[in-house]
C-alpha cells in the first residue's frame, strides 16, 4: 500500500468495517469487503478522492454486492444474516449513533473473554492483522487466529447484539470497553515498550472520546494514556534500563502530550464527576506538573481513588507517595499491612523502603523476592542494581 | 425469535431445607410467570436427581446406570426462552439465577 492508502487505512478502517457490519450483518463479509476496497484503493490512488472514507465504504459495499452475485449459493445465508443483529432494535434507541460505537460494544461484550475482546477490538477497529496481534501479545499466530474465529462465531451464534447498550447498562458496559483499551495500552507500555499497541490504544481512546464526549471516564482514560505516553522517552535509559520517575530527565518528556493531557484533566475537573481513570490521570498530571511532584496532593488523590475503587494495588501506590511525603518508616507500616505477597512490585517497594531505612539484610531479601516474581528482564536488571546499592550501604 | 436454553446447575450434596426450598420454588414460579407475561417463555422443568439417569448408546443393548458424566455440579433443571438477542437472554438468565440462587448457563440453540 502507498503511504496515503496506509494512512487512510489506519484512520478509517474501523469506521468502514463498522458500517459494513451494519449493512451486511456479518463480520467476516464486512472485513472481506473492506479489504477488497483497500486493495482497489491501492491500485487507483492517487489522486485521492475528496472523501477517502466515503470512497472506501461505497467501494466496499459494491464489492460485497459483487461477491453476493458471484457466490449465489451464499445468498440465502446472508439475507438471513442481514436481519440478525439489528432486526428487533430500532437504531435510534441507543444514546449514540455511530457504527463504530456499536462495533466497540459488540467486540467488548462481557459474554466474551477478555483476551477475545482485546483481539477483536484491535482487529476490527484498529485494522491490525491476526499476525500483528499475535506478535504483540506473544502468542502463536494460530492461537490468536483461533481466538478470533471463536469470538466471531460466538457473536454470530449466540446473537450478541450490534448496538450501543441502553442507558441503564451503559456505565457497566462502558467500563468493559475502557478496560480493553487500557489493557492494550498497558501491554504496549510495559518495560519492553511495544509502541504500536500504546499508539493503537491512544487512537482508540481518541475515537471513543470523539464518539462519547459526555462520558468523563473516557476523557480521563485518554488523559491517563497521554500523560504516560509523554514520559515514554525518559522511561528507559541506555541499554533499556528502567529509569524511575524522580530520576527521569524531564526535558525528554513530550511537552505537547503533557499539555494535552493536562487540558483533558482540567476538563474532567470542571465536569465534577470523578471516576477511577480520571483520578489516575489527575495523579499523572501532578507528576508531570512543574519541576517536582507535589506528593501531598498525590496522597490525597490516592485517598480519593481508594474511596471510589478500593484495591490493594492502589493502596501500595499510595504508600509510595506517603514515603515521599512522610518518610519511609510511615510507608513501610502501610505496606506491611497489605496482602500482596504474589505481586512483585509489593516486594520491590518494600525493598526500596527497607534500603532507605538502612535495613540492608531485609532489603536484599525483599529484592530477591521481587526478582523471583518477575519475568521481565529490564525489571530484573533494575532490581539487581538496586539490590547491589542496598548491600553496599 | 431465537431460542436460548437456560440451564440450572445445582451442587451435589445435601439439598436445602424444606422451608428454604419452598421459598425458592415460590420465586422460581414467579420468575416463570414473569417470562410468560413477557411472551418469552417456551418450556421449564426441574429434573430428578442425577442418580436417576440412564445412558443409552447407539447400536447396543447395553444401558449404563447413572448420568453420562458424574459431576460435582450437574444439570438440575432447564428453561427454554424465545429472546431477541443475547443481552435479552442474559437478562432473563440473571433473573433466573436470582430466583433459583444457582448459576445459570445461557446457551443459544443452533436449530429447533
Amino acid at each position: 500500500m502507498t503511504d496515503q492508502v496506509t494512512q487512510v487505512f489506519r484512520e478509517e478502517y474501523g469506521r468502514a468495517v463498522a458500517v459494513l457490519v451494519r449493512l451486511l450483518g456479518d463480520i467476516d463479509l464486512a472485513e472481506e469487503a473492506v479489504a477488497d476496497a483497500f486493495a482497489e484503493a491501492a491500485t487507483r490512488w492517487p489522486p485521492m478522492p475528496p472523501s477517502p472514507a466515503g470512497w472506501i465504504i461505497t467501494t466496499a459495499r459494491r464489492k460485497a454486492i459483487d461477491r453476493f452475485r458471484r457466490e449465489r449459493v451464499r445468498d440465502e445465508k446472508h439475507v438471513e444474516a442481514l436481519v440478525l443483529h439489528t432486526g428487533s432494535e430500532p437504531e435510534e434507541e441507543g444514546p449514540v449513533h455511530d457504527d463504530r460505537l456499536r462495533l466497540i460494544f459488540t467486540c467488548c461484550h462481557p459474554a466474551l473473554g477478555t483476551p477475545a475482546r482485546v483481539a477483536l477490538t484491535l482487529k476490527l477497529l484498529g485494522g491490525l492483522t491476526t499476525g500483528e496481534i499475535a506478535r504483540a501479545f506473544l502468542v502463536p499466530e494460530a492461537t490468536m487466529a483461533q481466538r478470533i474465529v471463536r469470538a466471531k462465531a460466538k457473536i454470530r451464534d449466540a446473537r450478541i447484539p450490534y448496538r450501543v447498550p441502553h442507558d441503564v447498562d451503559l456505565p457497566e458496559r462502558l467500563d468493559a470497553v475502557l478496560a480493553v483499551v487500557y489493557l492494550v495500552y498497558t501491554e504496549g507500555h510495559g518495560s519492553l515498550p511495544r509502541t504500536d499497541l500504546a499508539t493503537e490504544a491512544i487512537r482508540l481512546g481518541r475515537q471513543l472520546l470523539d464518539l462519547m464526549p459526555d462520558e468523563p471516564e473516557v476523557r480521563g482514560l485518554l488523559a491517563l494514556m497521554l500523560l504516560g505516553e509523554a514520559r515514554r522517552p525518559a522511561r528507559t535509559g541506555s541499554g533499556g534500563t528502567l529509569v524511575p520517575l524522580h530520576e527521569q530527565d524531564r526535558s525528554l518528556w513530550d511537552a505537547g502530550l503533557v499539555a494535552e493531557g493536562h487540558e483533558l484533566v482540567r476538563q474532567c475537573l470542571r465536569r465534577g464527576r470523578p471516576g477511577p481513570y480520571q483520578v489516575q490521570a489527575a495523579i499523572q498530571a501532578v507528576h508531570t506538573d512543574g519541576e517536582r511532584t507535589d506528593w501531598a496532593q498525590v496522597v490525597a488523590l490516592y485517598d480519593q481513588l481508594l474511596a471510589i475503587t478500593p484495591s490493594p494495588v492502589a493502596a501500595l501506590n499510595r504508600a509510595v507517595a506517603v514515603a515521599e511525603r512522610d518518610g519511609p518508616e510511615a510507608a513501610l507500616a502501610l505496606v506491611d499491612d497489605l496482602d500482596l505477597g504474589a505481586y512483585h512490585p509489593f516486594h520491590a517497594v518494600r525493598a526500596d523502603l527497607l534500603r532507605r531505612l538502612g535495613r540492608a539484610a531485609e532489603a536484599v531479601e525483599a529484592y530477591d523476592a521481587a526478582i523471583a516474581l518477575t519475568d521481565d528482564a529490564a525489571e530484573q536488571t533494575f532490581l539487581r542494581r538496586r539490590r547491589e546499592t542496598a548491600q553496599g550501604s | 425469535m431465537p431460542n436460548y436454553l437456560l440451564s440450572v446447575y445445582q451442587p451435589e450434596g445435601t439439598p436445602p431445607s424444606k422451608d428454604e426450598l419452598d421459598a425458592i420454588m415460590k420465586n422460581v414460579r414467579a420468575n416463570q410467570d414473569e417470562m410468560k407475561a413477557a411472551g418469552v417463555w417456551v418450556f421449564s422443568g426441574g429434573l430428578a436427581g442425577q442418580e436417576t439417569a440412564t445412558v443409552v448408546r447407539d447400536g447396543g443393548a447395553l444401558l449404563t446406570d447413572g448420568p453420562f458424566a458424574e459431576a460435582k455440579e450437574y444439570l438440575g433443571g432447564l428453561t427454554i426462552i424465545d429472546a431477541p438477542d443475547l443481552d435479552a437472554a442474559l437478562e432473563w438468565g440473571r433473573k433466573a439465577a436470582a430466583a433459583t440462587t444457582l448459576p445459570i448457563e445461557v446457551r443459544p440453540f443452533f436449530w429447533s
